[in-house]
């Protein structure tokens, strides 16, 4: 199945669920949902019969500049039918909330622990959301752009250079 | 040693004991077995058949209570930085550490943007030896570690040590 026809077939079952279809030449063709609902669209994508999509390739949070919206982007891929589908969801800066694809894709179990690590968003029902690479006690999300260094971190200095 | 030349029968040696233990310490650099980024890959290699750290009688051990050199090999984040600390501080005396290639040296290529690197592992425990290089090849490694030995042979038992509190 193309992108456009998977496309189709989500907007058809969703509806306002799934806001848009965005192709562009240098990005895989992109389908935008809504934060609520990616668990159910997750959810359908792999159980639908002719959909399959049975692989959560990568899950990556993304910060474009520092002031609009952050997101999260799902790359899936069906072994089975050999085709693909990205998606994407916009969240809020700070406490952006996005449903947690875990309990569908076991793989988005540390990618989801690694989006909350470095951009501070949270996945509700997620089975363990903890910090996955920065120690427990450390302070902000570096990936953010607006991410400023402190100046010690347990006594130990961070040199800032100009 | 004057008076006392001759004295003994043949196969006694007389020497002082700062030359006995500073020849038997240079003599078995036992280092501290674990690595940190690209540079314990070049550890590894110096350590495996081609460069043969043996010969100098620098042999890996996996236990901080049985190493008297600890080679800081790589990227010393914030994170490990409080092992690397505890690792030094769980090492018997005398002890020795190598800082090895840049970004134990100074955070390296962390030295910008590196939030979460220590900008050079002497902030945490004393170094002995700064390696440099990105990442040094076995030579320097072996290089480093004969400066040690230089340094270990010129020590003495009751001299306090540069560096420890």
């Amino acid at each position: 199945m193309t992108e456009q026809e998977i496309y189709a077939k989500l907007a058809s079952h969703f509806g306002a669920k799934v806001m848009a279809f965005v192709e562009e030449e240098t990005l895989n063709p992109t389908v935008i949902v809504e934060a609520e609902g990616i668990t159910d669209v997750c959810n359908y994508l792999k159980d639908t019969e002719v959909l399959q999509f049975d692989s959560l390739m990568n899950l990556a949070g993304h910060d474009p500049d520092g002031e609009s919206d952050l997101s999260v982007i799902y790359h899936l891929y069906s072994t089975q039918l050999d085709h693909y589908i990205t998606l994407k969801v916009f969240v809020v800066r700070e406490h952006g909330q996005v449903g947690s694809v875990a309990n569908i894709y076991r793989t988005a179990d540390w990618h989801e622990r690694e989006a909350y690590d470095l951009y501070g968003i949270t996945f509700d029902g997620h089975p363990d959301l903890k910090r996955i690479l920065l120690e427990e006690d450390w302070e902000g999300h570096p990936l953010k752009k607006d991410y400023v260094a402190a100046e010690f971190y347990r006594g130990m200095r961070i040199e800032k250079v100009k | 040693m004057g008076a006392l030349n001759h004295k003994f029968n043949e196969n006694i040696l007389i020497t002082s004991l700062d030359k006995l233990l500073n020849w038997s310490r240079s003599g078995s650099e036992w280092y501290f077995q674990f690595g940190l980024a690209c540079c314990a890959i070049e550890m590894m290699s110096a350590a495996a058949a081609r460069h043969d750290l043996e010969r100098f009688g620098a042999m890996p051990r996996s236990s901080p209570r049985q190493a008297d050199v600890m080679i800081v090999a790589g990227t010393v984040t914030l994170k490990m930085a409080t092992r690397v600390k505890r690792l030094y501080e769980q090492m018997a005396e005398p002890k020795y550490v190598i800082s090895m290639g840049s970004c134990a040296n100074s955070g390296g290529p962390y030295w910008q943007h590196g939030y979460h690197v220590l900008k050079g592992v002497d902030q945490i425990i004393p170094v002995d030896i700064y390696i440099p290089g990105c990442p040094p090849r076995p030579e320097a490694l072996i290089e480093g570690l004969l400066h040690l030995q230089k340094k270990m042979r010129e020590e003495s038992v009751l001299a306090k040590k540069e560096g420890v509190s």
